[in-house]
Formats: structure tokens, sequence, C-alpha cells
């Protein structure tokens, strides 16, 4: 049996969601049994969490559950653990799920992988990878308790339709207090969050100074992406810190990373390389993002990102 | 008031990645091990200037070998009053947390600070994990933290925003960027690093419940494909109908 933790942190259920039902119903196919999802909260579209392979959908209500209290989702969500028999519980490496996943581990006294990006081998133990050292190693993981907890990195598998939407059963969860009070949350309006964006067009110090930034915002406009920097970009507050990537930023792994003028350092790469495809503008042959890119354009940026801009909007319009 | 922060040590980023022969150990031989970014630059000194602000003590804590001395010299280097470690070779999250957490479930801790993960197997989980064992509230990835009495104000980062929150003392916070900034400490710092007390404890039994069974290099990538900067066209066309990304 597994469990799915469906995260729906703004009300509703989204991609997170959706990839980890859609790998907890693989998980299913090789330990046995079916793959229940459980949500918490007042979002609407449950029981489309069946469309992506979840047999059963449970889920707990209450106004107490607007907002994360890790405390009171580890709790519910180890009581749907304990009810359904589950052996495996996966949640997404989210903000969300990051908060949750220890102590899910913890209470169901379950040894966890968390960020893995594969599926598990269950043949001679069961067996987790997950990218290690700034993705310059993969680790392979063996649980070898009874129970485990799995959080899955976003976008390491494509959400599938393998089944069709289900009656939503109410759960009936004990509910701990509250011990953390949510005052306000602010949202960055418009824009896909880095950690959800598939397409990013990012940009470092060759881009000289902050105004020069409306080539960039035009690009990530025309192909609907959304904009992230370099680490030294957003220290000097020439953009946002929400928009460094790196190893002391946000890591990301969306299909298409376009990078003008980053130079490629290793605690930049860390952050990104796990990219399904990397496009690399840089007016130096030797700068070393170029050994991390799959497609490169040597040039000066403010030639080549315009005219990208053009090329773009031509074939959009076709 | 008391703080307690948990240090680890992780490989500097610059260095070469490479296992044993059987590629089931990571081989640590010419690696250069620094204290985990998170924990110096925003765990520690945002414990530090609460400490200063309200007075207090911090203490440093860490779980490993007698190697690690050094990186736990440098948290009092940079103004931690005492330090624990706890000696043992942890395989696993769950056996960090279980430690710091007998050592903590006694010591009156108001604030127990974190680093969000470590940069070299990026778990980010012990804290949550410490706060169960200790049944205490976790906020993680925080980049602001006010004490107010017995009251945090904590801004936490999530998904595209920042969730703005009040707990009360004691709790578990896990460090993100813009919590507090990087101190680097001085020659008296280092002076007196030498007379601080460090304390060695011997764990307490735990197995292990997973551990890593093997290393494997990531699929090399295919070499790059350098196009001509006068036609942005044919690379609109390879990401659409070769790498089918747009
Ligand atoms: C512990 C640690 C953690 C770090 N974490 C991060 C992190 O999370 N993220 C991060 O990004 N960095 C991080 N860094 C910093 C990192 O090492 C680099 O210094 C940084 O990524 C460099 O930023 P950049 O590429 O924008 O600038 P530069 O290295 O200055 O590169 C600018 C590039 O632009 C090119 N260029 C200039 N003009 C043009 C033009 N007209 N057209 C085309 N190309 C042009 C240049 O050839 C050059 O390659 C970290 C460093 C340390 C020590
Ligand atoms: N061996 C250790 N000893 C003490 N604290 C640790 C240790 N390993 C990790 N930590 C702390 O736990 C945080 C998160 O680690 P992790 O969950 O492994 O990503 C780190 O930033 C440290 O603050």
């Amino acid at each position: 049996m597994v469990l799915v933790f469906a995260e729906s942190p703004k009300g509703k259920f989204e991609k997170p969601a959706f990839e980890a039902v859609t790998y907890g119903k693989k998980v299913s196919e090789m330990v046995g049994g079916e793959c229940v999802a459980i949500a918490i909260g007042d979002a609407k579209g449950a029981e489309d969490l069946g469309i992506y392979g979840a047999t059963r959908v449970l889920q707990v209500n209450d106004p107490s559950l607007a907002h994360l209290d890790s405390q009171m989702y580890a709790s519910i969500i180890a009581q749907a653990a304990d009810s359904v028999g589950a052996k495996v519980v996966i949640v997404g490496f989210t903000a969300t799920g990051k908060s949750i996943e220890g102590r899910l581990a913890v209470k169901l006294s379950a040894g966890s992988v968390s960020g893995a990006s594969y599926l598990p081998t269950v043949n001679g133990g069961f067996k987790v990878k997950k990218s290690v050292f700034s993705s310059k190693a993969i680790a392979e993981y063996e649980v070898t308790t009874e129970k485990k907890v799995i959080s899955l990195v976003g976008n390491s598998i494509q959400p599938e339709a393998s089944g069709s939407a289900v009656t939503v059963e109410s759960f009936d969860a004990e509910i701990p207090a509250r011990r953390i009070t949510v005052k306000d949350v602010d949202t960055i309006k418009g824009v896909v969050p880095l950690p959800e964006a598939e397409l990013v067009v990012s940009a470092g110090r060759g881009m000289k100074s902050p105004e020069n930034w409306n080539i960039i915002e035009e690009l990530a406009t025309v192909l609907g992406a959304t904009t992230a920097c370099s680490r030294p970009v957003s220290d000097t507050g020439w953009r946002p810190h929400h928009e460094h990537v790196g190893q002391t930023g946000v890591a990301i792994r969306p299909n298409l990373y376009i990078a003008a003028g980053i130079s490629g350092a290793i605690q930049h790469l860390a952050g990104v390389n796990n990219s399904k495809v990397i496009v690399v503008i840089n007016k130096d042959p030797e700068a070393p993002f170029f050994k991390a890119a799959n497609y490169g354009i040597c040039a000066d940026l403010f030639d080549v990102v315009p005219r990208l801009t053009e090329a773009v909007k031509k074939f959009k319009q076709n | 008031m008391k703080f307690l922060v948990c240090i680890s040590k992780t490989p500097e980023t610059t260095s070469k990645i490479a296992f044993s022969a059987d590629n089931t150990q990571f081989d640590t031989s010419g690696i250069q091990y620094i204290m985990n970014p998170y924990d110096e630059w925003f765990a520690l000194v945002r414990a530090l200037e609460l400490k200063e602000a309200h007075g207090g003590t911090v203490t440093a804590i860490n779980v490993g070998p007698a190697s690690n001395d050094t990186v736990i010299r440098k948290a009092l280097a940079i103004g931690a009053d005492d330090a624990v470690r706890i000696n043992a070779e942890p395989e696993s999250a769950m056996y960090v947390a279980k430690q710091i957490a007998e050592h903590a479930k006694d010591g009156g801790y108001d604030a127990i600070f974190l680093g969000k993960e470590t940069i070299d197997y990026n778990g980010a989980e012990i804290g949550a994990m410490l706060a169960e064992y200790l049944d205490l509230p976790f906020v993680s990835f925080a980049s602001h933290m006010d004490l107010d009495g017995g009251v945090a104000t904590i801004k936490r980062d999530i998904e595209g925003g920042v969730e703005i929150l009040e707990v009360n003392t004691p709790l578990v916070i896990s460090a993100a960027k813009g919590l507090a900034e990087q101190r680097i400490p001085n020659m008296r710092g280092i002076m007196m690093a030498k007379r601080k007390p460090l304390n060695v404890v011997e764990p307490v039994g735990f197995d292990d419940p997973c551990h890593v069974v093997g290393y494997e290099l990531p699929p090399a990538k295919a070499a790059v494909k350098m196009l001509d900067p006068e036609d942005m066209d044919e690379l609109v066309r390879l990401l659409h109908e070769e790498a089918k990304v747009i």
C-alpha cells in the first residue's frame, strides 16, 4: 500500500501533487497494493487525483488547516498511513513537503530518502537514488525499515493520466492544536514561481547594469518564462533575492534554462544543471557554462537576446 | 535565553568528487571541508545576534568524528559560547536528529537553529525530525526572525512568496538566505575559541534506518552544439523540433 500526500498550498492541486500521485502509482505497482492519496484543506478537485492513478482519495478539511503547520499535517498523514496500512509514504520535495517529511519519518519509524529523483528498485532491498554533491554524483540509498518515506524532487517525473476521477472520501482524523499562527502570506503576483517554472530565462553580471534587464524580461514574456539571475546580481540588488538560483539560492530543474551573461561557476551550476535543456549566451568562448550547455551562442548578448526574442515571436505567430 | 545551533561540515563546492574502487564509499582524500554555509552564515549568526540583543548563551552542536573539531572551533571563533560534539559517524539524517534530540531534551533551549539543508546531500530533513522528537513547532526556511519575550515572528520562504508567522518559544527553526549576514571570525575570536569548552559526548544507541549503498557519476552530457549568432530562427527550430521544450 502506498500513501501520497497531495499538497495544495495555494488552495488548489498543481503539478507537484500530480507528479507525486503519478510516482506513487508506479511505486504501488512495485510494492503491491493500491495508491491512496490524502489531501488536507479545502482545495476543490481532489477527485482528479484519480486521473493520475490514485484508487482512493481521502480528504481532511477543517478551518484550522487553512495554512501549513507541520505538526498538524504530519499527524494527519501518519494517521492516514496507519489507517490504510501504507508501507511507503510519498510527499513532494517542496516547501510544504520538506516541513513534513522528517516528522513523518520519525512518527512512522520509517527510513527516509529526501529529494529522490528516480523511482525505487525493490529487488534485493528497497533502494532509491537521488542527486548529490551539487549534481556531481548520484547516491543510492537502501531503506531497511518496514515503512519508508520518500520526498520527490519536482520535474523528475511527468504527470501521467492513467485512471479516472474517483469519489473523494472524507477522512476522520484527530486534528492536533495549532501552534504556528500564520499572520500573512505575501505572494509574488502573476509569475510562475521559479521552482515550478518549466521555462526560465536567466542573466548574470554580463548585463552590466539593472536598467538593461528589459531585454531579458521581453524574452521571458514572449516565451512565457520566469526570470532568474546569478548570485552577485541579487547580492548587489540589481534583481530581487527570490530570483537567485544556484547552490545558495533556489535549485531548479526546468525544461529549458536560457543563461545570458553568466559565466557558469560551479555554485551557479549546482542549482541549474538538472535542467533538461540549457542554452548559454556568452561572449567568452572559454566560459565554463558552455561545457554544461546543450546549445551555445558565443556572441554579445545585447545583440543575441533581442534577436532571439524576435525569432520566438515569429515562431509563436505561425 | 538559550540558543542551540546545529552545525555540519560539507566538502568545499569546488571539490573533485570521487569514490572508492567499488563505488560504495565517498573518497575523502584531498577533500577540503567547510562549515555548511546555511549553518555558518545564517543560523549561527542570527542566534548570536539574538543573544547580543536579549542576553543568554549560544551552544554549537555537531554529530561527527574528532576530525570535525576544526569546523566546530570555527563556530566558537565566530562567537558561540561553547560546543558539544557527539562522537559518531552518522549514516542517516534520523541518527543525527536522534542524537541532537537526546542532548536538547533537557537543555532548556528557547530556540534551536539549523541550516535549511546541507549543500552536499541536500536532505533538508533533520530540522523536522528533531522537532518531532522534541514535540516542538518547526519553521523551515526562515529568512527573518525576531524574538519578543516568548514570541518569535518569522518570515518563511515558500514557493513564489513568503509566509509571516508567529510562534511561541521553544521552537526549531531552519535558516535560509536573508536570516543574517555572514560574519568573518577575527583574530581575537580565533584566540578565544581555543579556550572555550568543546564537550565530547558518546552517542545513544540507535540503528540507522537507511544508508548509502552506492554512488555513480551522472550520465555524461552530449557535447554542446554551437550555433550561428546571426540565426536565432535556427535555435528556435532546434528547441521546438529537436529538444521539444517549446
Ligand atoms: C559558497 C558560495 C556559494 C555561491 N552560491 C552561488 C549561487 O547560488 N548562485 C550563483 O549564481 N553564484 C553563487 N556563487 C558565486 C559564483 O561562484 C560566481 O561568482 C557567480 O555565479 C558569478 O556570477 P555571474 O556569472 O553572473 O558573473 P561573472 O562570473 O562575472 O560572469 C559574467 C559573464 O558574462 C559574460 N559577459 C560579459 N559581458 C557579456 C556580453 N556583452 N555578452 C555576453 N556575455 C557577456 C562574461 O564572459 C562572463 O562569463 C557562490 C559562491 C560561493 C563561494
Ligand atoms: N552531523 C550533523 N551534526 C549537527 N547538525 C547537523 C549535522 N548534519 C546536519 N545538521 C544540521 O541539519 C541541517 C539540515 O541538514 P540536512 O537535513 O541533512 O540537509 C544542517 O544545515 C545542520 O544545521
